[in-house]
């Protein structure tokens, strides 16, 4: 019992690292970066939709379109005024960039916001409880585990069906060919950082659904542990960032409940070094051929 | 040494201008506060600067003996830049210091003020080692040791429970050094403590925590921790349908003025604190509509003691006679001795110091019923 | 022939110029503290700066000369504190040792070494991988660092030292030294600037060294074309781990040094945040570029300190300033205009993409 307690608090868990995870592992497939910001877009989101049901009384899935609108135009801005003047630069640029933004984002939030947590309230996602025998679920943990696979099911097939998922798709493969077939890659890139940042406002509101403390700096770690599990499943990768957050969150809440509560975060990190000595691109990563 | 001194030039002409043109003969203090007001723990940063600013603008309004110019320095709760804060501070001119606002930054800077004789008072940081081997340094809050003893004294005295769990967070000095008494007080009266289990400043779930105290049939949860992760431990708690009694300590007070917090989670938690701000006490109700007025905030404990903290080294300099010429190594010595004459009696209670320079003063315990703190 | 020599006159100059500057800087705010113009606030910052200047170069040689992004090099600092506040508590209380020259220079040696080790340890399996992985494992591996020394009690009574791990069970009549979240306590504080001065010289003695030695080609062959320098018969494994491990030993006598200036060190101060900030010294600096790291570590160590001027909005213009410098160094049409503006720092542009180019 106490085992299936566990469990599903790892799903759950799991399930928000997942989401997160695939923010940056579709930025990185297409834009080959490492978007440090993007734990805090999450936060933005999160703040946006507490606003949404704090301050202007929206119900809550209005709140969360909101949320979501608000950080597709921040993805998308941050991605014009910050990244693109450094396409053609080293990567590590880029990087340090999104570390610089990721700074902005915490505060301007500490500017606006204040530095006292707010509590995201209580709404559908939360409110109930859900019993099955002895275990009692949080509706939250339901909702999350859903909309989980309802995400994945739905990127797969954008990236796969549509017309714009397959240009992203090419962008990713080989960005001077996709260039040469007349795909606009700025374009391109642009509506990636749109979509992941529509899920990091999800996200946001997820993470806050379940952990309801929001704070400026709420998004760093989930997004550090977040990227920990894109690259657990193989970096560029959907289903990899799915099965990475998932398991990342489930070994976490085992590593505590089993081994050591001080020792959580270290276990964790210690099963990834394993995993990656084993399987060096992750667990579904492609691994790349070396041209000689 | 030439900067100070040009610095402390300036100040004195001008307040041979000031005392020229107002009529007062008002002696300017020059106060610095330390803490983090940037990063992950601006928010007590900023209580403590806003509970203090509360207090400067009164004193000052009152036009008593003393003005005060309040210097603000930011230390990112980190041991190294509390020292460049500390620096900055003196450069500006600082003749004593409110602060640091956090422990192990208290601990670092305190160090070097006792090297450099410059008088600390701290309205926050609660650790020990804070005050252990400095004479320079002296607490407004209780200290950790002393707030982890007083409350397995009082569940033992009230039979609240015998089974408990304690869940503390490990990265914390605050969090640990009340555990260790607590638990070691415990035992000594009888306690026993079916669970312990740990979090960090970066965990964001504690469903194996409280699942671990649960499952192992603990009546009550001790939470030795401050508001932020204890308001998710309840809301964790309450999602497993789990009802202990939660006990807190000081840093429990702010749980619930948490925007959009549902204070029902909160209701029959007890804690001990020397400062809530929904008191009747008619100077706490005129500290807290000022502060809400101009910070548009609830005050929490923090910001309580900063105010205090101001009004204690107004009292102390008053006995000490600091003048606005004297720098910062002639206060300090001045200031220790005046620490240990004076009462204060503030907004978290009536405070006498000795030469260790920890507090006495007497935690109230409080239980939460619909949504308000009640006083036994 | 002749351009054989061109290269190593040049290379005579950056070198030379890059130790001038140092000894310079040093002799420069040596008498401003002998004169007392130095403010309290740059006196108080020296000690920090020689160690993240350190750390700077030293973490250039990973990732600028060798080529692998590493995000642990906190880590090692953090070894390398914990060592020098325990070592020197230790021979403070066990021996008697009073002087404290002797201590910090045995602290900061016993800080390397053990540094060192960790990064043999880490740097076995570490290097087997590639490019983001790596830095990922890195990542890791810092953060269980961490993680470790936050449950980690040492003290000492009686001439020896007691360990213990998770719990807290030592005799009574310990003094802490390292006693788990609270970090490494009661230390006495014996850096000096004169140490500090000292770590950067030796520092830029080995990794300069090293760069232009037979090894240093080798490494950077690696970086470079790893494929081609394995053909050539040289061991990739041996000469990445070599600029790792040498580069963790720097790191972890930058964190003795950076240790014994405080009276305490918590765990919380190496963290991921702590590694960031590092890289963003080096790649600000110009990857592969020594003197370019030990100014970018210099200026952005003092700059949050000018900023104080802003109070509340510091971290915000620290942010913005970040981010303009980097599109400002990086974006291709800001930086022609800018080497078209001016001549004189032509030279110095082109070194940056000469080398920065080469790693990713």
């Amino acid at each position: 019992m106490i085992f299936l307690d566990n469990l599903i608090n790892g799903l759950s868990l799991g399930s928000i690292y997942a989401i997160i995870a695939l923010g940056y592992t579709m930025v990185y497939g297409i834009a080959k970066m490492l978007n440090f910001a993007h734990g805090d877009v999450i936060m933005v989101g999160a703040y946006i939709a507490f606003c949404g049901l704090q301050y202007w009384g929206l119900p809550p899935v209005m709140a969360i379109l909101v949320a979501m609108a608000v950080c597709t135009v921040l993805g998308v801005t941050i991605e014009g005024l910050a990244y693109r003047p450094l396409r053609q630069a080293a990567s590590l640029a880029v990087l340090i960039t999104a570390i610089g933004m990721s700074y902005l984002l915490q505060n301007l939030a500490l500017m606006i916001w204040g530095a006292n947590p707010k509590s995201f309230p209580r709404t559908f996602i939360n409110s109930s409880i859900l019993r099955v025998g002895e275990l009692s679920i949080s509706s939250a943990t339901i909702i999350t585990i859903l909309a989980n696979i309802v995400i994945m099911v739905a990127l797969t097939l954008f990236t796969s069906k549509t017309k714009m998922g397959k240009a992203m798709r090419c962008v990713s493969e080989d960005r001077g060919a996709a260039e040469l077939m007349g795909i606009n890659v700025n374009r391109t890139i642009s509506l990636t950082f749109a979509i992941g940042s529509a899920l990091a406002a999800i996200a946001g509101v997820l993470l806050c659904s379940s952990y309801p403390i929001l704070q400026p700096t709420t998004g760093s770690m989930p997004g550090i542990k977040a990227f920990t599990a894109a690259v657990f499943g193989g970096i560029g990768s959907i289903p990899g960032a799915m099965l990475g957050g998932v398991l990342l969150g489930v070994i976490e809440i085992f590593g505590k409940a089993y081994i050591s509560t001080e020792l959580g975060d270290a276990i964790v990190f210690a099963v990834l070094i394993v995993v990656l000595l084993v399987k060096p691109a992750g667990l579904l990563g492609k691994p790349v051929r070396e041209k000689v | 040494m030439k900067k100070l001194f040009a610095v402390l030039m300036a100040a004195v002409m001008l307040m041979s201008c000031t005392a020229v043109l107002a009529e007062g003969e008002a002696v300017t203090l020059k106060i610095a506060h330390i803490g983090p007001t940037t990063g992950a723990a601006a928010l007590y940063g900023l209580a403590t600067l806003h509970g203090a600013e509360v207090a400067v603008e009164e004193v000052n309004a009152a036009g008593g003996k003393y003005k005060i110019e309040l210097i603000n320095e930011d230390d990112e709760h980190n041991v190294e830049k509390v020292i460049n804060a500390y620096n900055a501070a003196l450069d500006a001119g600082a003749q004593m210091i409110l602060g640091t606002t956090t422990s192990k930054p208290c601990e670092a800077a305190g160090a070097q003020g006792y090297v450099d004789r410059v008088f600390f008072l701290t309205p926050s940081a609660s650790s020990t080692a804070v005050t252990e081997d400095k004479d320079n340094v002296y607490q407004i809050c209780f200290s950790d040791p002393n707030q982890g003893a007083a409350s397995a004294q009082y569940i033992a005295e009230h039979k609240l429970g015998t089974k408990i769990a304690v869940i503390y967070n490990n990265a914390d000095v605050y969090s640990t050094g009340i555990r260790d008494t607590f638990v070691e007080k415990g035992k000594e009266l009888g306690l026993e403590i079916v669970s312990e289990t740990t979090f960090t400043d970066e965990t964001t779930d504690f469903t194996v925590q409280v699942a671990d105290a649960q499952n192992k049939g603990a009546e009550i949860v001790f939470l030795p921790m401050y508001y932020t992760p204890a308001s998710m431990i309840l809301q964790t708690a309450a999602a497993k349908e789990y009802k202990p009694i939660f006990f807190g300590v000081d840093g429990m007070d702010g749980i619930l003025s948490v925007e959009g917090f549902d204070t029902s989670l909160a209701e029959g938690v007890m804690l001990l604190t020397p400062f809530v701000a929904t008191s009747a006490d008619e100077k706490v109700a005129n500290f807290v509509s000022k502060y809400k007025a101009a910070y548009n905030e609830v005050p929490i404990q923090f910001a309580a003691d900063a105010y205090d903290g101001i009004y204690i080294l107004v009292e102390a300099a008053e006995k000490a006679g600091i003048t606005a010429e004297m720098e910062a190594e002639e206060v300090c010595d001045l200031m220790i001795a005046a620490m240990q004459e004076i009462t204060v009696d503030g907004i978290t209670g009536s405070m006498t110091w000795d030469a260790t320079g920890a507090v006495t003063k007497t935690p109230m315990a409080a239980t939460i019923v619909n949504g308000e703190y009640v006083f036994e | 022939m002749m351009k054989m020599s061109k290269s190593k006159r040049k290379r005579l100059i950056y070198n030379c110029v890059t130790f001038a500057l140092v000894i310079v800087a040093f002799i420069v705010l040596q008498s401003m503290i002998a004169n007392k113009t130095i403010t309290r606030s740059l006196k108080g910052q020296l000690v920090p700066i020689c160690c993240w200047v350190v750390m700077a170069v030293s973490l250039n040689l990973v990732i600028g000369i060798s080529g692998e992004l590493s995000l642990g090099h906190a880590g090692f600092m953090s070894v390398g504190a914990y060592t020098g506040a325990v070592v020197s508590g230790w021979l403070l209380r066990a021996f008697d040792m009073q002087d404290p020259t002797l201590r910090l220079v045995v602290a900061v040696a016993a800080g390397g070494i053990l540094a060192g080790i960790a990064g043999t340890l880490i740097g076995i399996p570490v290097l087997r991988l590639r490019g983001d992985y790596l830095a990922i494992v890195t990542l890791a591996f810092g953060e269980i660092i961490r993680n470790l020394v936050n449950v980690l009690y040492i003290g000492t009574a009686n001439g020896k030292l007691y360990f213990s791990f998770l719990n807290k069970e030592l005799p009574a009549d310990v003094t802490m030294l390292v006693d788990g979240a609270k970090g490494a306590v009661k230390i006495k504080p014996i850096s000096t600037f004169t140490a500090g001065f000292v770590l950067i010289i030796l520092t830029l003695i080995v990794v300069l060294n090293l760069v232009n030695s037979r090894a240093g080609r080798a490494i950077k062959a690696c970086r470079d074309n790893r494929i081609a320098a394995e053909s050539m018969g040289v061991n990739v494994t041996k000469y990445k781990m070599m600029a790792f491990v040498t580069a963790a030993v720097l790191a972890g006598m930058a964190g003795a040094l950076y240790g014994l200036n405080s009276s305490t060190v918590v765990p919380t101060q190496f963290t991921f945040n702590q590694s960031i900030n590092v890289l963003v010294f080096v790649v600000l600096g110009g990857l592969g570029n020594v003197l370019g790291s030990i100014i970018s570590a210099t200026l952005l160590t003092v700059l949050p300190e000018i900023l104080r001027a802003f109070a509340d909005y510091r971290m915000l213009v620290y942010a913005v300033v970040l981010i303009l410098v980097m599109i400002a160094t990086n974006n291709p049409i800001i930086r022609a205009w800018l080497t078209r503006l001016g001549n004189i720092f032509r030279h110095k542009f082109q070194r940056g993409t000469e080398k920065g180019g080469a790693a990713r």
